[in-house]
């Protein structure tokens, strides 16, 4: 199972909290996946806070807040701050977001922020792109985790660029990844995980699905097949039919 | 004291920050603030005065991705 910053967790599954029909159907959708960390908020209190903490709670896994809505290096920092508080964790996953079409990072906040963040010691899990230089420069700045995304958070695309996201692997082969947002499917997940990736965070894909208990359930099962594919060494594809079936020995019947 | 509280108009008496999260029912609750923009950690909300213009923002727990 995967460890992040020292602490292993029960299931390379990292579930969102949000856009769930129902309080009940969150927490049926966790039992169903038996994700490993759950990913949280902070939002002004209007009254909901302190129940959803209760909720949160009861999960009995590990929370990973968000600085999710962020846009500069100084909000992401002060809610990272007001989040290792509420929460009592050093855990932060970094979100700058720069474009609010696609939630594109600002990669250049966000190597500040981590830097920032990572002095002051917090465990960062910066939500980034696949690129090899910006996720170089986290891992200067203190980051032990890489989050890029797989497609824009939740567009349930999908993996758009599979070559960047295995380099990345090559490149980082020490370096726990995490393949964040974009998931639609549980073939995108298990696609992640065949990469080598150590992990996947996603919430939409299963929150807005028509049975989220259902879809939770079929993550889970794809990262574990995903998981295990990889360990298993897969074989390379190629362009021509190579028969499985002997062809010595085959019967003159023509 | 007029204050902005989580982004709206508020006249409050305060005169610290702990004293406004009791006035508004979460003196107990567990809520992260911020004054103008900084983080304030739960052990100064007691001395932290606010003035007239003031910023603070209380939040909580919430849904996240």
């Amino acid at each position: 199972m995967p460890a992040f910053y020292g602490t292993e967790v029960e299931s390379p599954l990292m579930l969102g909290t949000a856009l769930y029909p129902s309080p009940t159907i969150m927490a049926e959708a966790f039992r169903a996946s038996k994700a490993g960390i759950a990913t949280v908020s902070l939002r002004r209190e209007g009254g909901a806070g302190q129940d959803f903490h209760a909720l949160i709670r009861e999960l009995g896994i590990p929370v990973l807040p968000n600085t999710a809505g962020c846009h500069s290096v100084r909000e992401a920092v002060t809610t990272a701050q007001m989040a290792r508080e509420v929460f009592d964790t050093r855990w932060i996953k970094l979100e700058v977001i720069r474009d609010d079409d696609t939630l594109c990072p600002d990669v250049v906040a966000l190597v500040e922020a981590a830097k920032i963040l990572a002095d002051d010691g917090f465990q960062v899990f910066p939500y980034c792109t696949e690129d090899l230089s910006v996720c170089g420069r986290l891992l200067d700045a203190g980051c032990e985790v890489l989050m890029p995304w797989g497609a824009p958070i939740g567009s349930g695309r999908g993996l758009n660029n599979p070559y960047g996201l295995r380099s990345l692997r090559a490149h980082f082969p020490e370096t726990m990844l995490v393949v964040d947002a974009g998931i639609g499917l549980p073939s995108h997940a298990a696609q992640a995980m065949e990469l080598g990736y150590d992990a996947v965070l996603l919430n939409t894909a299963v929150a807005k699905a028509g049975d989220p208990v259902a879809m939770a359930r079929a993550m889970a099962l794809a990262i574990e097949a995903g998981q295990l594919a990889h360990g298993a060494n897969p074989i390379e594809a190629r362009d021509m039919a190579a028969p499985s079936t002997p062809v010595f020995g085959m019967g003159v019947l023509g | 004291m007029k204050i902005t509280l989580n982004g709206e108009a508020r006249d409050l008496t305060g005169p610290t920050v702990q004293d406004v999260l009791a006035q508004i029912g979460l003196a107990e609750a567990r809520v992260a603030t911020a004054l103008n923009g900084d983080f304030l950690p739960a052990g100064a909300r007691s001395s932290a005065m606010l003035k007239d213009g003031d910023a603070l923002e209380v939040l909580a727990p919430m849904q996240g991705g």
